[in-house]
């Protein structure tokens, strides 16, 4: 009999091209998702030196990261952004690629468009020239991030030089309970992990809590994997992902054949990890981030740590430059702490079951009168969805300004920033320093919690919340 | 790609943990569609007052440490966006190599790609690096290393020398300067056989 095998081992053996002597082995890509940042001087390398795409149908390109989200009629303002998404329509009408360019109905942020057009299948390898492509492994594809020299490599080739990952297996036992989100999960397991827990490793998430996940929570907590250092997460696929892709654009004709062919994918029993770590839902209370990176992070009935209580002295320096630039003091509790903008969004939290649960916080609400909030919908599709449903005039209502996808103040390319010193409740996925606008101070949240904290003017527990 | 053999300059200590992307170059210099340039804005929020005078307080600002081509710093360097512009503006800032504990995956991947050379040191060794450049800096003078990827060692010229860990097909490839796309596609038999076994036939106009 064969040795069992882990989800990552069956999809690694079947993309493995060749692996030459004394070279590092070339992996198959199945997809490889473009943006406007990190591709133009990859296309550029090409032209130089006179090669073309080995597979233009298997490249996908939309512009998301620098766009402005303001009435898409408008021209860019900002002409070195007009610039750099001129280069991109350039590119891909030279290279034969398919764009869902600004003003396409399904445009929108590159992890959000892949799963909803059924771009992203289980069972395939999935590059993009940005580190949160892991979310694409809720599906159970292999997903993760490549520099732009990777992607000139891809487009050539349709292969990267890889050497195989470790395997992880993060297992993740009970429930979840009511007002804790998949966010709130993620947020507490890279607290657990570290920034570089992860590091050289595939993280696979199991285990019953995993399993009740619906798809796009799964998308949150494997978008998240590399803020505790790993370059890809994934979970196996099962019924959800099956009825998610059902139907969608662009899955196999034969669906059928297809889940047939997926459901061999999960990990064999008995199946090795390089290394397995259990740890319980139930322990999951609704998390948010005091610090510059996403493991400095604390439950909301918490307070702000003590670098002086911390054992090892590097994370002490870390903690105490931190809480400087947050301007924050030791001992203050979450719920205290007042803020200034809110931000709902991202390819974190910016689907419409996110959309959703913060509508359903905020619906009778309004927006504190110190707070500016905006909810930036993830695609064109998330956004025409939410507005069948009317969640576009619960946010106006309540004092929300709703604006078009993009990645907007995720990392704040675009006019959407923190001015120096403005303090955001955000649903993404980095409070590094300056990542929102230079001198900005983020805290990571799930939406239902920013939500609230739009209402409030500062944290507060959502487990406690009056839902009218 | 430039190669990489043996490389001794002046060392720059940056005493800081988990330096991520985004503050080794920030955003807002990203959408330059040039490989090149980036050097001006390598750390830019750290470097530079809001008046865009140089931030004295800086490390890298220290006068003794202009010019240095050896960066060391504290673990998980490179961690966070996946931008290659990270490696860019080191490398245009006159950095050739970087030593820390641990690097993040993607930035580590990146240096590779583009003739610079990450090295990892144990965290004592690392220690006794910040230790020996502080008391090189407290003498009047810069630290100066040698990162040699012939021999896989980081020495110095008071004592120091420790062998480094590195993949024999990276350590080739930067040694020689290589093209890695085009010993890719040296491969390409084998790329077409996978995509005839896989069902996908190879395009007419693709790169053959
Ligand atoms: S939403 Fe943020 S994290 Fe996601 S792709 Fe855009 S910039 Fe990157």
């Amino acid at each position: 009999m064969p040795a069992p095998r882990t989800l990552l081992d069956k999809i690694w053996d079947d993309h493995l091209v060749c692996s030459p002597d004394g070279e590092q082995p070339l992996i198959y890509i199945d997809r490889h998702l473009v943006h406007e940042v990190t591709s133009a001087q990859a296309f550029e390398g090409l032209r130089v030196a006179g090669r073309r795409l080995r597979r233009p149908e298997a490249t996908f390109a939309t512009p998301d990261h620098n766009i402005p989200t303001t009435d898409r009629r408008l021209p860019i303002a900002d002409p070195i952004s007009k610039q750099q998404i001129d280069t991109l329509r350039a590119n891909c009408r030279e290279f034969g690629v398919r764009l869902f360019d600004l003003g396409d109905a399904d445009q929108g942020i590159v992890h959000v468009i892949g799963p909803e057009l059924g771009i992203t299948q289980p069972g395939m390898t999935i590059v993009c020239g940005d580190s949160h492509t892991a979310t694409h492994g809720a599906l159970g594809a292999l997903a993760f991030g490549i520099g732009t020299s990777e992607v000139e490599h891809v487009l050539a080739t349709q292969t990267l030089r890889q050497s195989k990952p470790k395997s992880f297996e993060v297992r993740v036992e009970g429930e979840l309970h009511p007002g804790v989100t998949a966010k709130d999960l993620v947020l507490y397991l890279i607290g657990r992990l570290t920034t570089e827990g992860g590091t050289g490793y595939v993280i696979e998430y199991t285990g019953p809590c995993i399993r009740r996940l619906g798809m796009e929570e799964r998308m949150t907590v494997c978008n998240m994997s590399i803020e505790a250092g790993a370059r890809a997460g994934m979970i196996a696929p099962d019924q959800i992902t099956f009825d998610y892709l059902r139907g969608r654009d662009l899955v196999p004709k034969d669906f059928d054949q297809a889940v047939a062919r997926w459901s061999t994918l999960p990990s064999d029993a008995g199946a090795r990890y390089d290394r397995s770590e259990t740890f319980s839902g139930g322990d999951v209370v609704p998390q948010v981030t005091w610090g510059t990176n996403p493991a400095q992070v604390v439950g909301v009935d918490a307070s702000v740590p003590d670098p002086a209580s911390m054992a090892d002295a590097s994370d002490r320096s870390s903690a105490s430059r931190a809480l400087e630039y947050m301007g924050l003091e030791a001992g203050t509790p979450i719920a205290a702490i007042p803020i200034d903008r809110v931000f709902i969004g991202s390819c974190t939290n910016s689907r419409i079951e996110d959309l959703r649960a913060a509508a359903s916080v905020v619906r009778g609400h309004s927006v504190a009168s110190r707070v500016r909030a905006m909810v930036v919908p993830g695609s064109g599709r998330v956004k025409r969805q939410a507005e069948a449903e009317g969640l576009d005039r619960v946010f106006t209502a309540a004092g929300f300004e709703w604006r078009e996808a993009g990645c907007s103040m995720c990392l704040g390319m675009n006019p959407d920033t923190l001015a120096p010193g403005e303090r955001c409740a955000s649903t993404s996925n980095r409070n590094f320093e300056g990542r929102q606008g230079k001198g900005g101070r983020t805290h990571l949240v799930s939406p239902a919690m920013a939500a609230a904290a739009a209402v409030k003017g500062h944290f507060t527990d959502i487990r406690q919340w009056r839902y009218l | 790609m430039q190669p990489f053999t043996t490389h001794t300059g002046n060392v720059a200590p940056l005493d800081r943990a988990n330096v991520d992307t985004d503050q080794i170059i920030p955003k807002q210099f990203l959408k330059r569609i040039e490989r090149t340039g980036f050097g001006q804005f390598l750390f830019f929020d750290w470097r530079f007052l809001p008046d865009g005078s140089p931030d004295p307080a800086f490390e890298l600002n220290q006068p003794i440490r202009q010019g240095a081509s050896i960066l060391l710093a504290r673990r998980n360097f490179g961690c966070g966006s996946s931008r290659e512009h990270a490696p860019w503006a080191l490398d245009d800032y006159g950095f050739r190599s970087v030593i820390a504990p641990t690097f993040a995956d993607i930035f580590f991947n990146n240096c590779f790609q583009n003739g610079m050379l990450p090295v990892k040191l144990d965290e004592a060794d690392v220690d006794e690096l910040f230790r020996r450049a502080a008391a090189a800096e407290a003498a009047g003078h810069a630290y100066r290393l040698t990162v040699d990827l012939e021999n896989c060692e980081v020495r110095d010229d008071g004592g120091f020398s420790r062998s480094f860990a590195v993949d024999p097909f990276r350590r080739h490839c930067l040694l020689e300067g290589l093209d890695n796309i085009g010993l890719s596609l040296k491969h390409v038999d084998e790329i077409t056989a996978w995509e005839n076994a896989h069902g996908l036939t190879p395009l007419p106009g693709g790169t053959t």
